[in-house]
């Protein structure tokens, strides 16, 4: 195991440095850059702006930029925001924890959903309850977050249950620690709500399909030649096997889940990374850019290999080796 | 005369009936598919006839009559109707900050109908009639929304198009090669995949330059979210052509002589056009929703053009939503050309694979 996640880990590497690159040499290619914004402005003297370039490295060729970048991040140094004037790793931790729990609030409900309501649909195929269920699905699946979050939004501003987007309420820093919490909670339940709808629809249709197939696999008539209680052989044989699958999603389903959440951060305002990424983009902020496309890579490598961890707990049929040869 | 047995007669007579290939595959399908396939029509449309469909320019301002709502229609009566069927009151802006309009029941615009080139619009285009209310700007959504379908319906063509030959080639080419070129280009692939693919997206769409044209803008959003998607469908296609390197008919070509490039092009490549043609169409919504996203965001298409995704940004200010619930309505044009998409792409699959009919 040891040794399966070392090798992991090493094969992270080539793969965050020809990511990181490429996002470098797109931000190179986009004509001008943060300091160009600043020497629009005729109160701001040439020199001091030859200066901050020189201060930035901005006047440096690309791979040179490219390898001082690399170098300082090596040492866990992400520079400084250009835009906000802050050290970068500070924002991004803070951005990162938002967007983890968002994305574990959805996943989370979106699981507790699909799965009995997969279940259920599954046991009674074809019935009334399965054909709406499985149309509503496809609505489901139709209907793109962010449009959704708009009708969150909405919801939340013709109710007033809800806050209308953001992260805590302006008073969040002097609430004490429980208010605090659920100061968090209530801004949470809306885009985690969002986010998790959106991706049910698949997922119920994937438990559907599962449990159908394995529903009359011979394992599961032998179960029940010998004379086990239905509710065990759905528990014991059927779910469990059905379940294999969703392990290996869940760190797939994490790539959609950042790109989804990014979208509704930006919709709904949620402080989180996919946020703060735009905003750097927009304001051609590289550091922040550099250090935003990291972090979800990172993310998203450690969550796969989190999902193959998992898997290998779970599904006595895979182990290292196996995973190692895919 | 009467050679064939009396039980074979029907079969014969349905075959008769549905000679058209068209009409078999018409009434292979089932009703959402039917109707997902008659929407794509007149979505299609929409694009390829806008200047025709849309009642008004598209870019015209009625500065009198911003964020309007959709304006009622009434039934002409009486000697009236040789204006037309179908009238509504012209709105008047009575409070230009709460944009309250209440309808001047003294006059009456009448619609027409195929009318100086237009499906339909009113007799004098200065009092026009708003089918979906108009935006901010006083622009008529409805005409926008007509135009946006350039965009937002080609898009995912145009993209599949690209990803779909770069992945059929590459994949076919590794598959078949085997070895270490093979190795090489997955591991690639596997970069591309193991991107956080919309953070890439936003990271690369800053690249678009902002003064450039709508048709310029459009060609860089595709390239790169083909960029970013032909990885995994060349994937696919690489298992594929590996499994089929195995086959007779390969191995015949083989000890025929045949060159590589000659076996790839007639044989493995055609063998897998079909699969591959289903798995593209399946993509067409995402290229659909990646657009709109970033169009959404201000990155993508940008203004005065038109895309289902960027008329979607007045929604980004909830209090839009809550006054001028209309503005909400490209969203519905998006989410009815995704589900179309999905459920035509869901028969096409059951249609072709009947292994996977489940």
């Amino acid at each position: 195991m040891a040794r399966f996640i070392v090798r992991r880990l090493l094969l992270m590497i080539p793969l965050i440095i020809g990511i990181t690159f490429i996002t470098f040499c797109a931000m190179a290619l986009v004509p001008g850059n943060f300091v160009s914004n600043l020497a629009m402005d005729p109160r701001i003297p040439e020199a001091v702006i030859k200066q901050m370039e020189a201060q930035f490295g901005l006047d440096q060729p690309l791979l040179v930029r490219y390898g001082r970048w690399l170098w300082a991040v090596l040492h866990l140094d992400f520079g400084i925001s250009l835009q906000y004037r802050t050290n970068v790793t500070f924002l991004i931790a803070s951005r990162a924890f938002n967007t983890v729990l968002l994305s574990l609030a959805s996943m989370l409900l979106s699981w507790l959903l699909a799965i009995p309501i997969g279940v259920i649909v599954a046991m009674r195929q074809n019935s009334i309850v399965d054909r709406i269920l499985s149309v509503a699905c496809f609505l489901g699946m139709s209907v793109p977050a962010f449009f959704l979050a708009f009708l969150a939004m909405d919801f939340a501003l013709r109710t007033g249950w809800f806050p209308v987007g953001g992260t805590f309420s302006p008073d969040y820093a002097s609430l004490d620690t429980w208010s605090k919490v659920a100061d968090r909670i209530n801004h949470l339940v809306l885009p985690a709500a969002v986010l998790g709808l959106a991706g049910m629809a698949s997922l119920m249709r994937l438990m559907r399909s599962q449990i159908l197939e394995i529903k009359n696999a011979e394992f599961v008539r032998t179960a029940r030649a010998k004379g086990l209680p239905e509710s065990r052989v759905l528990y014991k044989h059927v779910l469990r096997n059905a379940l294999n699958p969703f392990v290996t999603m869940a760190g797939y389903a994490l790539a959609d889940l950042l790109s989804g959440a990014a979208l509704v951060e930006a919709v709904m305002n949620l402080q989180g990374l996919g946020l703060l990424l735009l905003n750097a983009v927009r304001s051609l902020d590289v550091p922040l850019v550099m250090a935003s496309v990291l972090m979800g890579t990172i993310l998203l490598l450690v969550g796969n290999l989190l999902a193959d961890l998992a898997l290998v707990a779970v599904d006595p049929r895979v182990d290292f080796a196996t995973l190692a040869a895919q | 005369m009467s050679a064939l047995p009396r039980t074979l007669e029907p079969a014969f007579a349905e075959e008769r009936r549905d000679r058209g290939a068209l009409a078999r595959e018409w009434r292979l399908m089932r009703w959402p598919a039917r109707a997902s396939l008659v929407m794509l029509v007149i979505f299609y449309l929409f694009a390829a006839a806008s200047p025709l469909i849309a009642p008004y320019d598209p870019v015209r301002q009625y500065r009198d009559l911003p964020d309007c709502p959709p304006m009622a229609l009434h039934l002409t009566r009486g000697a009236d109707r040789v204006h037309g069927w179908l009238f509504a009151y012209p709105l008047k802006m009575v409070d230009p900050l709460a944009r309250r309009f209440v309808p001047d029941l003294s006059r009456k615009t009448y619609l027409r109908f195929f009318y100086r080139g237009h499906l339909f619009t009113t007799e004098d285009a200065s009092t026009p009639y708003f089918l979906m209310g108009s935006e901010g700007l006083g622009r008529d959504l409805f005409s926008r929304i007509v135009y946006g379908a350039r965009v937002s319906m080609c898009i995912g063509l145009v993209g599949v198009l690209i990803s779909f030959s770069l992945g059929l080639f590459v994949g076919a080419f590794s598959g078949y090669v085997g070895g270490r070129i093979d190795n090489l280009i997955m591991r690639w692939c596997e970069i591309e995949m193991s991107l956080p693919q919309f953070y890439f997206l936003l990271a690369l769409a800053a690249v678009i330059p902002s003064g450039v044209s709508t048709v310029t803008s459009f060609f860089l959003i595709v390239a790169i979210m083909s960029f970013i998607s032909w990885a995994s469908f060349a994937r696919v296609i690489r298992g594929m052509a590996a499994a089929i390197r195995a086959e007779p008919f390969v191995v015949a070509g083989r000890a025929l002589g045949g060159s590589r490039a000659r076996i790839l092009a007639r044989h493995v490549i055609p063998a897998m056009l079909g699969f591959a043609a289903i798995n593209a169409s399946l993509s067409i919504p995402g290229y659909m929703l990646g657009e709109s996203a970033l169009s959404l965001l201000g990155l993508g298409i940008q203004e005065p053009a038109a895309s289902w995704g960027n008329l979607l940004s007045q929604a980004m200010d909830p209090q839009n939503i809550e006054h001028y619930p209309w503005v909400l309505l490209p969203g519905l044009f998006l989410s009815l050309a995704v589900m179309a998409f999905n459920f035509l792409g869901d028969h096409l699959r059951d249609r072709l694979a009947p292994g996977n009919l489940r």
